[in-house]
């Protein structure tokens, strides 16, 4: 729990930096220095392992910023070369480690897929003391890490130790991997990190608010992997951890209000609504319109032969206005009402007046702007509105001699 | 008194030069325009004053100093597109940080941070939005939120990088306004701009330039059509070709 909480923590800041890969890249290469570690102490004291494991995992940062500084090299190139060389090293030790015969080796090799299940005591303290150190950096410096991570020029512009943030930063996630490793291996180290960010990115435009629901995607799914192979010994942990932040993720993708899949398609249909109602309603007022008198009752076979609609979208039209009450039903036929009319009036005034401000502003012939203004005119807000009749100075007529329709 | 000074400043990228032996005094006081095509260098000419580009050869000075120990003095209102507006802030969280100190990383910000960011931001006609997520705001409400950022830091010299392209009328306007308020409180006001139709009415001082400086001086002086022909013309040939030789063949600005 803690380590999902406290990767998720750092690894808001390097989503924002748009950094996904590196944290990737650190998991890979500190497979080696765990290794090394073991050979050197032999032990497997984790403080050992997460040295060295912090130092190859410095080591490879340092290098992949070497290598764009100086060649022409893209980022992303230079981290698959130093995540997979690393890696490599880290595989050949690993066997030759096991071929060693040493008998403390066993357990090892879970460093690739995790062993969360597995946590001493002295491991959870260990831990737990690295997960409050990482939490208390990112409090410190919380509005420096957030402004190097919007605009670091401007952090150095006013004279911040950018390098020193940097450092601090790019340390705090190094850590951050070396423990988040132990739970859910090298392999999945990554998905640690960045998944839970990127799902609370589309629950808030808060910087801190968005911390706090990653570092709570991060501890659930924690908690949640670590229940699910407590009470089935046969179920991995670490896949499972990242098998839950992988749901909360894609169900923020879905549920998120305002940015979720389904807010979206929501005001999608809305927007479809709203243009359909408006559509049947402006056929009522050009048959009245035409007659001389919107009082007269409309059959659905008139609406249909005086406009492109299919039957069910008509009919689908009428009640929705219905329930609006700006249509009537008698028998068979529809009646348009006064609020009906009103309202028919303003979409009609908002078409005309913006196939005035096309044929006027944009130089359009009057043939060429009814299409234009069948679409805009269902999303012209009142304000635009005001400013339309300004500009234009309240036309009466439009480009085809229609009668702009004013409320009165 | 000079508020910037180059002197011979040369700049590159990968040795390749994009700014050639840049030499010019500005003044105080006044509203200064650095004038040329895309590309000629503008942006890496700020950045060079500012200290976020490394110099092959040549220095500035600002107010007769080094820049560290005038920072405070000094604010730099980068390019609008040079950062990601996606970013998890609001309207005040950014004019905030136009209130971090390198004194005091670990200060809060203050009740008086607070009011002074939002005089800025009153000042740009944003107050309002001060609750607003940054990825709601158009263009020209960007630009405004990034000026009063950088009014929020109470400097004397003050450089903007484009701040007139792809905003609305209404911004433009509002961007002039303050930029005479500001030259009246006696600040200077240093500003980079692309288009030539609008420049002669915006600046006092001009500076010309294309990968080389074309001219510097008042408006009247400089805004005769020979010299903007030279700035606007295209950039010198034999220049720029012995740009792509130092870079092919690894070659430095000075030799060492
Ligand atoms: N980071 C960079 N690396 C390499 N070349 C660059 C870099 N930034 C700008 N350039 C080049 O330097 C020249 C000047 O660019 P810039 O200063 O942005 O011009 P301006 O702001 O006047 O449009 C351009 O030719 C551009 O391609
Ligand atoms: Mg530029």
């Amino acid at each position: 729990m803690i380590l999902g909480a406290s990767a998720a923590i750092v690894g808001c800041f390097s989503f924002l930096r748009k950094r996904a890969l590196v944290g990737d890249a650190i998991a890979h290469s500190i497979l080696p220095g765990v290794c090394l570690a073991f050979m050197v102490s032999g032990s497997k004291n984790p403080l050992y392992l997460i040295i060295g494991a912090f130092i190859t995992g410095w080591l490879s940062l340092l290098l992949i910023d070497a290598i764009t500084r100086t060649t022409k090299l893209k980022s992303d190139t230079a981290i698959g070369i130093i995540l997979s060389v690393f890696f490599g090293v880290g595989i050949l030790l690993l066997t030759s480690i096991q071929h060693s015969g040493n008998a403390s080796q066993a357990g090892l090799d879970k460093f690739l897929f995790g062993k969360a299940a597995s946590l001493t005591k002295d491991d959870v303290y260990i831990f737990g003391t690295i997960a409050l150190i990482l939490i208390a950096v990112v409090i410190l410096f919380y509005k420096e890490f957030k402004l190097i991570s919007f605009n670091p020029d401007y952090a150095k512009v006013i004279g911040l130790p950018v390098q020193f943030l940097e450092f601090m930063l790019a340390t705090i996630t190094v850590l951050a991997v070396a423990v988040g490793i132990q739970a859910v291996g090298v392999v999945l180290m990554a998905a640690l990190l960045i998944t839970p960010a990127s799902g609370a990115r589309f629950w808030t435009d808060k910087l801190s608010v968005m911390i706090l629901i990653a570092t709570a995607f991060g501890a659930i799914s924690g908690f949640l992997g670590s229940y699910i192979s407590y009470i089935a010994p046969s179920m991995p942990t670490g896949p499972w951890i990242v098998m839950c932040l992988s749901m909360l993720t894609i169900g923020s993708i879905w549920f998120a209000p305002r940015t979720g899949m389904l807010a979206k398609f929501r005001v999608q249909k809305e927007n479809q609504r709203k243009i359909l109602i408006e559509n049947v309603l402006k056929l009522f007022y050009h048959l009245g319109e035409k007659d001389g008198t919107f009082k007269k009752q409309r059959s659905t076979s008139v609406l249909l032969a005086s406009r492109d609609l299919r039957i069910k979208e008509l009919n689908r039209g009428l009640h929705l206005l219905k329930k609006e009450h700006w249509l009537r039903k008698k028998g068979d036929n529809w009646l348009i009402t006064q609020s009906g009319l009103n309202e028919a009036k303003r979409i009609i005034k908002l078409h005309r007046l913006w196939e005035m401000y096309l044929n006027q502003r944009l130089k359009l012939e009057p043939d060429h702007v009814h299409n234009d203004a069948e679409a805009i005119e269902h999303i012209i807000t009142p304000e635009l509105e005001k400013q339309l009749e300004k500009e234009l100075n309240y036309p009466t007529k439009d480009p085809h001699e229609s009668v702009i329709p004013y409320a009165e | 008194m000079i508020s910037i000074e180059t002197h011979n400043l040369t700049v590159s990228y990968n040795r390749r030069p994009v700014l050639w032996n840049i030499d010019f005094e500005l003044p105080t006081g006044k509203i200064i325009g650095i004038i040329g095509p895309n590309g000629s260098g503008k942006t890496t000419l700020l950045k060079a004053i500012m200290g976020l580009v490394p110099t092959s050869s040549g220095y500035v000075k600002i107010f007769d100093q080094d820049l560290n120990d005038v920072r405070s003095r000094v604010s730099y209102v980068p390019q609008r597109e040079s950062v990601d507006w996606d970013f998890p802030a609001s309207v005040m969280d950014i004019v905030l940080m136009g209130r971090y100190k390198k004194n005091n990383l670990f200060k809060r910000i203050s009740k008086a941070d607070r009011d002074i960011a939002a005089e800025a931001l009153e000042k740009v006609n944003m107050l309002e939005f001060s609750k607003r997520q940054i990825s709601q705001l158009s263009g020209g409400q960007q630009q405004r939120v990034f000026i009063a950022r950088s009014l929020a830091q109470g400097a004397d010299l003050y450089i903007m990088d484009e701040p007139f392209i792809g905003v609305d009328a209404a911004t433009e306007e509002a961007i002039l306004k303050l930029l005479s308020d500001m030259k009246k409180d006696g600040k200077t006001v240093v500003v980079v701009h692309h288009d030539l139709q609008t420049a002669k009415d915006f600046f006092d001082w001009i500076v010309l330039l294309n990968t080389r400086m074309v001219a510097a001086g008042p408006i009247e002086e400089i805004f005769n059509e020979t010299l903007l022909q030279e700035a606007y013309g295209g950039k010198l040939n034999v220049l720029s070709q012995v740009g792509d030789l130092m870079k092919e063949k690894a070659f430095d600005v000075r030799e060492s």
